[in-house]
């Protein structure tokens, strides 16, 4: 056998470029079975912590403990920022590790919610992490201080160096730090004003980049650990049905083969030497399913159950104004749509993956996850261990986008196989067909608009009835509200800082009929603000159409209560110019919405061809996000957040068909490619005083934008995505 | 065994001859920065050079490899990672999650060793990569500040 067991520690990354002395080291670490304790976070030498929040050296290097998860959206380097913002050391010398969720159950949950999704790693862990570097700062002057004698008061810090002006003394972090973890913590805590940031709010470069560009970051994929083996499984493809039989002598003597084993009620793997030879006996195993009572669902079944619900006459209210019925009854001319939106996969590009080594004292999980809390609960389930013999090692997520974060399907299955084989460390790489097939959907929803408008045009009734599936019924069902799913009214909602609608409608219903098919849905980065966005801004389009007013002219008569929604879309029509005439051939679409705590506009310029070809030219999309950490990592998610949203709205669809998802790879859930990449121009419109995400909201206003420019190039409503469903050429 | 020329070290490898290169470069070579990321050669994240043309590893059976051809992966692009990609993806703070970049350099690697000064229209059209995080307009200005900072050797 050629396999290679590596059974040292993998290395730290090398340094780019021969780099001196005062560059970052980038401390993440993959830690090997069973640390000895808690305190010995990180690589040596080994310091004593501040805090839970900072360890400096004796070298000055400063680690700063980051609690969520980095896949790409920066959390790990604005949150870093933010700590040492307050700490006042210096950022050249700063590095970073992950307590893992074990250390965190340990110490009563002192770095407080792991979990990383609805964009919340900064906005709801602000205040915490930065008073955690506000205290230890605190507690280094205070070792300074009482060593030479002098009132902390009379003491400074800055980067990382603390003086005594009076006196002329001066010491630094690195050589207090032992003195300073034996201080009292503070009790009162003062923060900066955000107007007063030196290291947070600038658009510092990326802690993480350089690792990323010479194959030495370690992704969940990579991990190597001394005897580890392999495993590929393949799940029922019907969610329901579960394992008849299968036939593991069939493929006992292949190649590197060590175990045939099923895992749960409806997957079997194949565990081997190697991923390659443990997915090849996999792909020769002969396995009958009994597939349950969902194998006769199908898209078609699916979209037929959804119209039901659209005129059905239960419904949950999620915003409701005035009289709608009698605002329909006495219109002028009443508008009418339905809209739709179909599955869509996460699609990270790295698959679902995790290694697991089980014992029967203890089981320890390396995986890449949004929610580091919750892959430790799943592990303890599967492992029939106590959480607290129990951890999981968070390794770099190569993508998250919610997928890796509510459920943690992949690490049961690991554990499973793990148990099996005790003493023995097993990597489970889903395939990219396995990861396909067995998502956690982009919801499918249907709405159906209907809207008064007056004699002089004026919007004075709207209905919107959604129908259709449910997240939080099907895997958070703790979180529904008296029977109804709250989430199903991202960007909807009458009020609150999270993600409100932003017109004044006087009569207005937005209401829910609940149709939950098998297909298990989960959060899709951006969620159902992604679908309520399109319903109501293409449908804003529509009106404004149909009142025969400029589509920006007739939201803005419906935005004077709402000062914040209505900047970020005045900022992306001036910026696009949509008061002037686009080039020849060129037409331009915008929309806003509010979600996850920011507000966000965007306008697109798009030209079809003749062949009903469609190229998307200029994107400007405006962010209020309240405060901003990093305006350049701000730049790039929503740069990235049109790539997510318009690979969904032109491409994504994952079909029904025998109760299974029909798409099994790239080439059948085709994304977005450099070559239809439009320019993307972003602009930051911080006006403080609240803390709103950046890595979703943005997606919500990339599909909107481009659909209502494609109506003012082709004429063509589209209403059911994705678009590319739909022929352009004009008729 | 089979005998490979990987980042300039020659290399005796067991595996079947109908085993991707990939997956050759990752678990009997050990070196992971090369990605599995969709298996068809859809997505790019496997991309490694053979004889400096770039080429998706996942696709690739052992046994299509000739004796004596040259094969580099990411670790083996520059040493200290010095590439003029490298550096200007350094430079712009391209990657995001970062899982397809190790693919998305070694294929702009190739291009600018093939094509010094590619026009955008070119950059668009052979650069295929996926990327989900949407690194794709930094990717783009990456390998226009690549191309004016030198002339890159051959990976």
């Amino acid at each position: 056998m050629g396999v290679t067991a590596r059974s040292s520690r993998p290395s730290r990354r090398s340094l780019l470029g021969g780099a001196a002395a005062g560059i970052f080291t980038l401390g993440f670490h993959i830690p090997l079975p069973a640390p000895a304790d808690a305190a010995t976070l990180g690589a040596a030498p080994v310091a004593p912590e501040v805090n839970a929040w900072v360890v400096v050296r004796p070298d000055e290097t400063v680690v700063i403990r980051i609690a969520r998860s980095e896949m790409g959206q920066g959390t790990l380097t604005g949150l870093a920022q933010l700590v040492a913002e307050e700490l006042g050391c210096d950022w050249a010398r700063v590095t970073t590790e992950y307590p893992t969720p074990g250390q965190n159950l340990a110490r009563k949950r002192v770095w407080g919610d792991y979990s990383t999704g609805g964009s919340r790693g900064i906005r709801e862990s602000n205040e915490y992490v930065r008073k955690g570097g506000a205290a230890a700062r605190m507690m280094l002057v205070a070792a300074a201080a009482k060593g030479w004698g002098v009132p902390a008061e009379a003491c400074r810090a800055e980067k990382g160096v603390i003086t005594h002006a009076a006196s002329g003394r001066s010491t630094t972090y690195g050589a207090v730090a032992g003195a300073a973890a034996k201080m009292e913590p503070p009790k009162d805590v003062v923060l900066k004003d955000p107007k007063d940031w030196t290291i947070a709010g600038q658009p510092l470069k990326r802690l993480d980049t350089l690792a990323k560009l010479d194959g030495s970051q370690v992704y969940g994929l990579d991990i190597q650990l001394p005897n580890l083996l392999n495993a590929a499984i393949r799940d029922c493809p019907v969610v329901g049905g579960t394992v008849k039989s299968f036939d593991a002598k069939a493929v006992a003597g292949m190649p590197g083969v060590r175990r045939v084993l099923q895992v749960g009620d409806s997957a079997v793997a194949v565990v081997a030497d190697t991923f390659w030879r443990a997915k090849t006996a996999l792909d020769a195993l002969p396995i009958t399913w009994d597939e349950g009572p969902n194998a006769a669902v199908s898209s078609q079944t699916i979209a037929a159950t959804l119209r039901e619900g659209l005129d059905a006459e239960q419904a949950f209210i999620g915003n409701k104004a005035g009289d709608v019925a009698g605002a329909l009854k006495g219109a002028a001319k009443v508008v009418e749509a339905v809209y739709g939106v179909p599955f869509q996969n996460h699609a990270t590009l790295e698959p679902m993956n995790a290694t697991a080594l089980w014992t029967p004292e203890r089981c320890e999980v390396w995986t890449p996850t949004q929610n580091g809390e919750a892959a430790l609960a799943a592990t303890a389930e599967a492992a029939g261990l106590p959480a607290t013999q129990c951890d999981v090692y968070k390794i770099h997520l190569g993508g998250g986008f919610g997928r890796r974060g509510a459920t943690h399907d992949w690490v049961h299955q690991v554990v499973l196989i793990a148990k099996e084989m005790p003493g023995t460390p097993i990597k489970l790489i889903w395939t990219r067909e396995e990861d396909m097939t067995h998502g956690r959907y982009h919801p499918v929803t249907q709405c159906r608009l209907r809207a008064a408008l007056d004699e002089k045009g004026a919007l004075t009734g709207l209905h919107m009835r959604i129908s259709g599936q449910s997240i939080l019924a099907a895997i958070a069902p703790q979180r529904m509200v008296d029977g109804r799913d709250p989430v199903t009214f991202q960007g909807l909602n009458p009020g609150g800082p999270e993600a409100a609608i932003g017109y004044t409608i006087p009569n207005l219903l937005v209401d829910h009929a609940m149709r939950n098919p098998h297909i298990i849905p989960g959060f899709w980065r951006g969620v159902n603000l992604n679908p309520n966005a399109i319903y109501l801004e293409c449908f804003m389009d529509e009106l404004a159409h149909a009142a025969g007013q400029d589509p920006l002219d007739f939201r803005l008569k419906l935005m004077g209560n709402h000062p914040k929604h209505r900047a970020v879309l005045e900022a992306v029509a001036e910026r696009i110019g949509w008061r002037t005439a686009p080039p020849a051939g060129v037409f331009r679409g915008l929309c806003q919405t509010m979600g996850f705590g920011s507000y966000v506009a965007g306008a697109a310029e798009v030209s079809v061809s003749d062949a009903g070809d469609l190229t998307i030219h200029r994107i400007v999309a405006a962010t209020d996000p309240g405060h901003a950490v990093n305006p350049q990592q701000i730049d790039a998610q929503v740069a990235g957040s049109f790539v997510y949203g318009l690979s969904a709205a032109l491409y994504g669809e994952c079909t029904v068909k025998d109760g299974r998802i029909e798409q099994t790879n790239f080439d059948t859930y085709p994304v977005m490619r450099l070559d239809a990449m439009p320019a993307v121009e972003a602009i930051l419109m911080p006006s403080g005083g609240f803390w709103g995400g950046v890595g979703e909201p943005t997606i919500a206003v990339a599909a909107p934008a481009v659909l209502n420019a494609v109506f003012a190039a082709t004429g063509k409503r589209v209403r059911q995505l994705p678009l590319r469903n739909t022929d352009l050429r004009r008729a | 065994m089979a005998r490979l020329t990987v980042n300039g070290v020659v290399r005796e490898v067991d595996a079947e001859p109908d085993t991707p290169l990939l997956w050759v470069i990752r678990e009997q070579i050990g070196l992971t920065g090369t990605k599995y990321g969709c298996g068809i050669a859809q997505c790019g994240a496997c991309t490694v050079h053979v004889d400096g043309a770039a080429v998706r590893a996942c696709s690739l059976p052992l046994s299509a490899i000739e004796p004596g051809q040259k094969i580099v992966t990411i670790e083996g692009l520059a040493p200290g990672a010095d590439h003029p990609v490298q550096r200007a993806w350094a430079q712009l703070d391209v990657p995001q999650c970062g899982f397809c970049q190790p693919g998305m350099i070694m294929a702009s690697a190739a291009l600018l060793a093939q094509t010094p000064n590619p026009s955008e229209q070119q950059i668009r059209a052979e650069i295929t990569n996926i990327c989900r995080c949407g690194t794709y307009n930094r990717v783009l200005a990456g390998i226009k500040l690549a191309a004016e900072g030198g002339r890159p050797g051959r990976g």
